[in-house]
């Protein structure tokens, strides 16, 4: 196994340039989970712990900028970052343990791209934006349009997420569930967060599909104000958007009619209130 | 005087600043580390083993069933599983060569390059699977052990009975997550094979090696080191890794050390007994039990192991905590092609016990009876016996018990708050639900008289008292309960006390750390010896006995002064082996325990919001240990009852991470509130039972008592997932159109 450790970001790019195998590695709580489960023993990896450009974490009146290397728990001890943003740090503390949210960062929580990343599907409620950044060149992806399948995003190679930025907005209803086997040091069977905004309504899905994504038919009927009346009625237009599976975790058919069960009861909710 | 009271734990220290030794802890000069090579599918026959050419093999110590002179058998009830597969595969994990290597990275990729042709034979995954010829692996029909008990003539009652209400009831395995793995270690000294590692029973890794070797006891010395947790799983599986450390050792010539990791150990090691119980029960309108026939079908896997004695616990607590003059209880332990389930917690009771609890709620809800009245009306009462015809006479009041267990968990009024809570509620159910149960402590019916348990007592030169027994603290508290014990009987502070650490080349033979026996029969033991040693030193106690056996030893010198005392059968106990007539248990621990719960009706997960168990073990040796036990065993039950699920491939654990097999974190577990009663019991020191394994058998049955009841429905089967409950809800809603 080969440990690159750069000095800085140009560093940290040139290395990738060179080495495409290279994995980068931020909090490393991956890294572990795979250390177990794979044969492989010749890795080259890259600890970016020492790339003090990837650890800045702002926000400001505009949009909330987390570095690379920004923690879970980074957010959840943030006040105006919560107050701003109460879905990072409602999905942040139901991420594994204590020991999990210290380490793990958002950005490799994208980076490794599982469907079952419970940071994510709070951040593409939000419309954040990543940052990719390779030797030659910058670009911003739309989370929403970063993963192209199962663990494979628009990333190539030589890029790294140097960033993640999230716009302030006026947002009139923002939820977050997640339903795991237990209330802790656990993976999500079915997550789902729900944000509207003046663009109309955002609703992101996890464990349901090859990689967590919007669920397009269901926001375009709330967006066209129909209303359900029982949780089949949101399950028959989720079928085009999810595609959830049988696994060692859960069933298909749990992920799908829990999935409904939650969305109905929240908008009955809100309808109540 | 101790008992009763706090006292520190004596291993406490140790273990909070770390420097209690675990076996993986220990280092050895030159050491060699082991790894398993093992079967991938559930039955075949081994073709052919390749060994990859570009490892270095010759670096390696290889061992396979032609290095074992001896037989190739793990002694255990019967002698039919080998240590090495020959040839025919029984088990998917089943192991087949062993490896070793100075590098602990050298082994992993070692047993990735060894590959097995196999060739698969039909494999049996399902106690219940119909079997053709090709299937049958064990006598004529699979079936490892049958047990019948019979009181009075229930067939008849069941024939003419106007109301008889069935039921099945199924219970999965369970894994025992102790926090420490499986390991060992082998090594020479002088003309010894030393065996030392994580154990609950020294004697029988002893036992199995004698065997194993073919050797006479005193070629091995097997020592426990201290041990994160058994539960049963360090009952009979170490003697497969002692076998398995001690075959590397005895090829290599080197000190050999087996450690499992995690994953190896969820998929290779033994697990709960997964059951199935039916039941046929006559009533007459008012509730009382008439008679009652019982089928337990337990999965035994691959080989005996301990099946037969837990089927054995399992058809003797069949009946519960009830009366009844017509019964009939018949029990088979079935083989499958799985890795061999094993001893756990409970041992067969939880089983039945969950089965007969869930029962008393259906029988009370197709009567349309309060299941409070229909046990009050059936609970033995002193003067009653139980389904083995065993007499109890105890004094104690199980309807007391119940009525004031209800009491404390406020259970009339819950039953009103939670009905008009779930009028209202959009998504949200509670439930309350009881179990009423009893356990047998110690050894089934005979099996104390064949241990034979032998405890010594040793008064060292400077007067301090040292306590030899083999029976091991793994977490539970035996060193302190013990020591304890020894320091009342002598009048002595604790402090004058120590526990020999169980090693079979100076301890006695005081039995199995099993079956709740430690405090109630080797306690008893202890209190004995204890006696002897007041009695060579001239009937004193407390100062003045260590003063007298300061005495003795200036008077003797070199001489050791010992008080032995080894187990006598009381004469109430009468117990008939083969009909299953009589005392199954000197005695039984009683208890009632509530479950308060809580359903999302969102995503089908259940909270357990408030616990209470209550329970009637004779003498509370140490309030703090004593609860902990509760507690501990009510953790354990909730696991059982609601996520630990067992998902098996060609047979074995699929989900064998911590990640995968649910147990329940700090955070899913309500406020566990424990309660005893005391009483006389005549068995144990100061009055004290067995408690070991009580706790594990009332969870599972109030929990799903409590489910079944916030959802008027009825709920048969644990783990009771959420992807379960869903399903049950569905095909209810379509049933009820």
């Amino acid at each position: 196994m080969k440990v690159f450790q750069p000095k800085n970001l140009n560093d940290a790019l040139d290395l990738l340039a060179a080495n495409p195998d290279i994995r980068p590695i931020a909090g490393g709580t991956d890294l572990m989970v795979d250390w177990h489960h794979h044969d492989k023993t010749d890795w080259a990896l890259m600890d970016l712990s020492p790339v003090d450009d990837l650890r800045q974490m702002s926000i400001d009146d505009d949009a909330l900028h987390l570095g690379a290397l920004t923690t879970y728990w980074d957010v959840i001890a943030s006040r105006d970052i919560t107050n701003a943003f109460p879905l990072l740090t409602r999905a942040a503390k139901q991420v594994g343990a204590i020991q999990i949210q210290t380490r793990g960062t958002w950005a490799g929580n994208i980076a490794n791209a599982s469907p079952a990343a419970d940071g994510v599907p709070v951040l593409m409620a939000y419309d954040a934006v990543v940052h990719l950044k390779s030797k030659t060149e910058s670009v911003d992806v739309p989370l929403d349009r970063y993963f192209t399948g199962y663990k494979q995003s628009v990333r190539t190679p030589d890029q790294l997420i140097v960033g993640i930025t999230i716009p302030r907005k006026p947002r009139t209803h923002e939820w977050f569930y997640k339903v795991g086997a237990r209330s802790a040091q656990a993976i999500t069977k079915v997550g789902v967060a729900m944000v509207h905004d003046d663009t109309g309504w955002h609703v992101v899905v996890n464990s349901v599909a090859p990689c967590v994504c919007r669920c397009n038919a269901i926001e375009t009927a709330l967006n066209a104000n129909r209303t359900f009346n029982t949780p089949n009625d949101i399950a028959s237009i989720l079928k085009n958007d999810i595609a959830p599976i049988d696994d060692i975790r859960s069933t298909a058919h749990y992920r799908r009619t829990v999935l409904a069960r939650l969305i109905h009861a929240r908008l009955k909710q809100q309808e109540q209130v | 005087m101790s008992i009763g009271t706090d006292i520190p734990r004596v291993d406490g220290i140790e273990k909070l600043r770390g420097t209690a030794r675990y076996v993986d802890d220990l280092k050895i000069e030159g050491i060699l580390h082991a790894g398993t090579v093992r079967s991938k599918i559930a039955r075949g026959r081994i073709r052919k083993i390749n060994f990859d050419p570009a490892i270095n093999w010759s670096e390696y110590t290889i061992v396979d069933h032609r290095d074992i002179v001896g037989p190739n058998e793990i002694k255990l009830i019967e002698l039919d599983q080998p240590a090495l597969v020959v040839d025919e595969i029984r088990h998917k994990e089943e192991p087949i060569l062993l490896i070793a290597h100075p590098c602990p990275r050298a082994i992993q990729p070692a047993l990735r390059a060894i590959t097995i042709d196999i060739d698969p034979r039909p494999a049996v995954t399902d106690p219940q699977q119909k079997l053709t010829p090709d299937l049958v692996q064990f006598g004529s029909d699979n079936v490892f052990k049958k047990i019948d008990i019979h009181k009075g003539d229930p067939e008849s009652i069941l024939q003419s009975a106007t109301r008889v209400i069935k039921g099945e009831y199924r219970t999965g395995g369970q894994e025992h997550v102790y926090l420490e793995n499986q390991g060992m270690i082998a090594y020479h000294e002088d003309d010894k094979l030393v065996v030392t590692g994580t154990m609950q029973c020294p004697y029988y890794v002893l036992d199995a090696l004698t065997h194993f070797f073919d050797r006479p006891p005193d070629a091995f010395r097997v020592v426990q080191t201290p041990t994160g947790g058994g539960f049963g799983g360090k009952e009979d599986f170490p003697s497969n890794m002692a076998i398995h450390a001690a075959l590397l050792a005895e090829k290599s010539g080197k000190p050999v050390k087996l450690i499992y990791d995690r994953q190896e150990d969820m998929a290779a090691t033994t697990k709960r007994h997964p059951g199935i119980v039916r039941h046929r029960t006559a009533v007459d309108d008012n509730g009382k039990l008439l008679a009652m026939d019982i089928e337990v079908i337990f999965d035994g896997g691959a080989y005996m192991t301990l099946s037969p004695v837990v089927l054995s616990r399992g058809v003797i607590h069949a009946a519960g905590p009830y009366n009844c003059d017509n019964i009939h209880v018949h029990g088979e332990a079935r083989l499958t092609n799985t890795p061999p389930n094993g001893a756990f917690r409970g041992f067969g009771a939880p089983q039945t016990i969950f089965a007969v609890e869930r029962h008393m709620d259906v029988i009370a809800d197709q009567l349309g009876i309060d299941p409070v009245a229909l046990r009050r009306r059936n609970l033995i009462k002193d003067g009653d016996s139980t389904a083995t015809n065993q007499p109890i006479n105890d004094g104690v009041d199980r309807i007391a018990l119940m009525d004031n267990t209800l009491d404390v968990a406020n259970y009339h009024d819950k039953i009103k708050q939670h009905a008009e809570f779930n009028r209202e509620h959009p998504y949200t159910r509670r439930g309350i639900g009881f179990a009423t149960f009893l356990h047998g402590a110690g050894f089934t019916g005979a099996g104390e008289v064949w241990l034979a348990s032998e405890a010594w007592v040793e008064g060292h030169p400077d007067g301090g008292i040292e306590v030899l027994v083999a029976n091991t603290d793994m977490g539970q508290g035996t060193t302190t309960i013990l020591t304890q014990i020894a320091a009342d009987q002598l009048e002595l502070e604790p402090r004058y006390v120590i526990l020999a650490t169980p090693d079979t080349s100076r301890v006695p033979n005081s039995g199995p750390t099993v079956a709740s026996r430690t405090a109630m029969i080797v306690g008893r033991l202890i209190e004995q010896a204890c006696d002897k040693i007041v009695d060579q030193t001239g009937g004193q106690k407390g100062a003045a006995l260590t003063e007298a056996i300061q005495a003795w030893h200036l008077a003797n010198p070199g001489s050791r002064l010992i008080g032995k005392a080894k187990y006598q059968k009381p004469d109430v106990i009468v117990w008939d082996d083969e009909k299953y007539i009589g005392h199954a248990y000197a005695c039984y621990g009683w208890a009632t325990y509530v479950a308060d719960v809580e359903i999302d009706l969102r995503t089908f997960n259940v909270r357990v919001l408030d616990f209470v168990a209550s329970q009637e073990i004779g003498r509370v040796l140490n309030p703090t240990l004593a609860r902990g036990q509760i507690q501990g065993g009510v953790v354990q039950g909730i696991g059982w009852a609601l996520t630990e699920e067992i998902v098996t491939r060609d047979g074995a654990m699929a989900n064998n991470q911590m990640t995968n097999y649910i147990i329940p974190t700090s955070g899913d577990l309500p406020p566990i509130r424990v309660i005893f009663e005391e009483s006389d019991s005549p068995f144990g020191p100061r009055g004290a039972k067995g408690i070991g394994e009580l706790p594990m058998d009332g969870p599972a049955p109030a929990i799903l008592n409590a489910i079944s009841h916030a959802l008027e429905t009825q709920l048969n089967d644990i783990p009771m997932t959420p992807e379960k409950l869903m399903l049950h809800m569905e095909e209810q809603t379509i049933g009820a159109h």
